[in-house]
């Protein structure tokens, strides 16, 4: 996923602690993110989940999975 | 009845500026999630009876995460019928922010919405329909902005109709499908431009200007503390001490006769004929003097830049700049927050760390905190006694403690067992601080520093002084000569500061000054300052914090390195 780009969310592999981590913050199944950035180095990468931005870092990111546009 | 109110909510909606509202209670609040750490319990007065008022640390929700969450959520279950939440809700996230004020109200407590920040919302073209969340959601709904206090009386007077609705527990899926609807229908995007505040909060989370941004933050904050530190000194407390303050201890001083032993007291040793606020070692000479002329204006001048810095909300962009680096010390981004915190005093800093997820990670952060982060009042002293010979040798104990941390953080890491969890953190929006909050929280913490460290600095200034009285200090300067002598290069009375430096590290480096050291071991002794013994309240605040076998691993992890880069500093430089 590119920075700038939009996307649904398709799935959040991880364990129930992570998924209701990422519940709480906005982040399930079906929901659309827009990516702003990412850091080089397995850094951190920031998305924008509805009004409001989430820095998540590079493990949690890769457990993201996102269907684009 | 209603007998005790809980505030919960996300981080960062401004929970505890509705605690101040509702009970008076002054406390810190900032722009970014997990300001509050502690449960805080303050009092309102409703019609005739004192109700007590709880301010819960923030939470997404209801199954928690942290020890801060964890505090709130177990506080908050074992309540019964008489407590009333607020369930405090930033609306310019009204998504996020209703999905944990839905778990409160299907957990079967009586809920009241407090719609906070809504003046930013409207700025931010956001409208809300309280009136239709209201029946939506089938309990009161108010809309506040707490910073300027507009809001809170109806808030007030509309406690009593907070009710429990009957709702049944709705699976993670099925409540956000209900948020959705819910926004469809009360919340109204206006469309904008982007405004320069939305193009400078993109631009800073990039890696390419970001970085660039904290870089010259970082480096103006430096340059805005020591310019405001030393005008202050040079223009306000040094000519009141001078001017003011001196010619009544002059007097005092001929009443009480030179040798007496309440004058060695209370002035002190006369230093080249006259009292020497630096080193005479007086009660009433060089603890205000140490306190208020040399400490105090730091401290203004730090907790002022701070302040800014945290409530225009710039802190959780740069714990996002620093995640890489923070990774290879086991911590992540957001462990910058307590380490910038430290460098006021250790302690809030330590207690901050609350915010971490691991003990493992509580505890890496907390030894690197109390070793390598020296606080306000010790870089004062540092300032004044290097800072004269060269700005050289300032940055240099800096650079020292720095690479000391990085060291001591990926050695923590590799020896540690257990993994460093992943960084999470909600990005807030930059906001301009209002000036009253601004100020109110800058007293509030100049306030706080006063209290605790007057009566330590007395203290520690009495002590010392007796002991030299008595000579006691002949007998431990000769105990540890070998080590002091041998092993730093220092004079054996430099013994006494590091022992002091238990009690106060300013009063510490003051010290120093008697001994006319050259700089090379001035240099040496600030450094092992700063990372040998941390004070008795920071002590104090690792045991609460970490319990009694962390505590001692962490100080044999501190006395190893003090010995180790004492050693070796002597031995590497040459002058």
């Amino acid at each position: 996923m590119k920075a700038r780009q939009k996307g649904k969310i398709s799935e959040i592999c991880g364990g129930t602690n992570l998924q209701g981590r990422m519940m709480g913050l906005g982040l399930y199944p079906g929901r659309e993110i827009t990516k702003l950035s990412h850091f080089a180095l397995k850094g951190p990468v920031a998305v924008k989940v509805g009004r409001g931005v989430v820095a998540l870092g590079h493990g949690v990111a890769a457990k993201i999975i996102v269907e684009t546009e | 009845m209603i007998k005790k109110v809980f505030l919960l909510g996300n981080p960062n909606v401004g929970k505890s500026v509705v605690f101040s509202r509702l009970t008076g209670v002054q406390v810190i609040s900032s722009n970014y999630p997990g300001t509050t750490v502690e449960v805080l319990k303050g009092f309102m007065s409703y019609g005739q009876e004192r109700i007590e008022v709880v301010d819960l640390p923030g939470t997404y929700s209801l199954e928690p995460s942290s020890k801060a969450e964890e505090a709130a959520v177990e506080l908050l279950k074992s309540q019964a019928d008489d407590a009333v939440v607020i369930s405090v809700v930033d609306a310019t996230n009204l998504e996020r922010n209703l999905y944990l004020t839905l778990q409160v109200i299907e957990a079967g407590m009586r809920v009241i919405v407090c719609l906070n920040m809504c003046d930013d919302a409207v700025h931010r073209g956001v409208h809300i329909d309280a009136g239709h969340l209201e029946q939506l959601l089938g309990v009161p709904v108010v809309s506040a902005c707490a910073i300027t206090g507009a809001g809170i009386k109806m808030l007030i007077s509309r406690l009593a109709e907070s009710k429990s609705v009957s709702l049944p527990p709705l699976s993670h899926a099925a409540r956000w499908q209900k948020i959705g609807s819910i926004i469809e229908q009360v919340q109204q995007l206006e469309h904008r431009h982007h405004t320069l505040r939305e193009v400078l909060e993109d631009a800073s989370l990039r890696p390419f200007p970001g970085t660039l941004i904290a870089a010259g933050v970082i480096f103006i904050s430096f340059k805005i503390v020591r310019t405001i530190g030393e005008f202050l000194i040079a223009n306000v407390f040094d000519p009141l001490f001078m001017r003011y303050y001196q010619p009544l201890l002059e007097r005092l001083s001929r009443i009480l006769g030179e040798d007496s032993f309440i004058h060695h007291v209370l002035i002190g040793d006369f230093i080249a004929g006259s009292i020497d606020f630096k080193q005479s070692l007086g009660v009433l000479t060089t603890a205000p003097y140490i306190e208020l002329a040399m400490v105090l204006p730091y401290i203004i001048s730090f907790y002022l830049v701070l302040s800014i810095l945290e409530d225009v909300g710039f802190l959780p962009r740069l714990a996002m700049l620093l995640d890489n680096l923070m990774h290879r010390l086991g911590l992540h981004g957001f462990a910058i927050i307590p380490v910038l915190l430290g460098f006021g005093c250790n302690v809030p800093g330590i207690l901050a760390t609350r915010i971490l997820e691991s003990r493992r990670e509580r505890f890496i952060a907390a030894t690197l905190i109390s070793i390598g982060i020296p606080c306000v009042p010790l870089q004062a002293m540092i300032f004044s006694l290097l800072g004269g010979l060269s700005g050289y040798y300032v940055a240099g104990v800096y650079l020292v403690l720095f690479s000391l941390w990085l060291i001591l953080g990926v050695v923590l890491n590799r020896l540690l067992k257990g993994y460093s969890p992943e960084f999470l953190l909600e990005i807030p929006p930059y906001r301009i601080p209002p000036l009253g909050a601004l100020v109110a929280k800058l007293f509030f913490r100049i306030k706080h520093f006063l209290i605790e460290a007057a009566p330590v600095v007395l203290a520690g200034v009495l002590l010392v002084n007796l002991l030299m009285y008595l000579k006691i200090f002949d007998f431990i300067t000769g105990l540890t000569a070998p080590l002091i002598q041998g092993l730093f290069g220092l004079p054996k009375e430099a013994v006494i500061a590091l022992v002091v430096g238990f009690f106060r590290k300013d009063v510490a480096a003051g010290m120093l000054l008697p001994l006319a050291l050259n700089a090379k071991q001035l240099f040496i002794a600030s450094v092992l300052l700063s990372i040998s013994f941390p004070c008795i309240a920071t002590f104090a605040i690792l045991l609460k914090e970490l319990g009694f076998r962390s505590l001692l691993k962490a100080t044999f992890i501190m006395v190893a390195t003090g010995l180790i880069t004492g050693t070796l500093l002597n031995l590497t430089i040459i002058r």
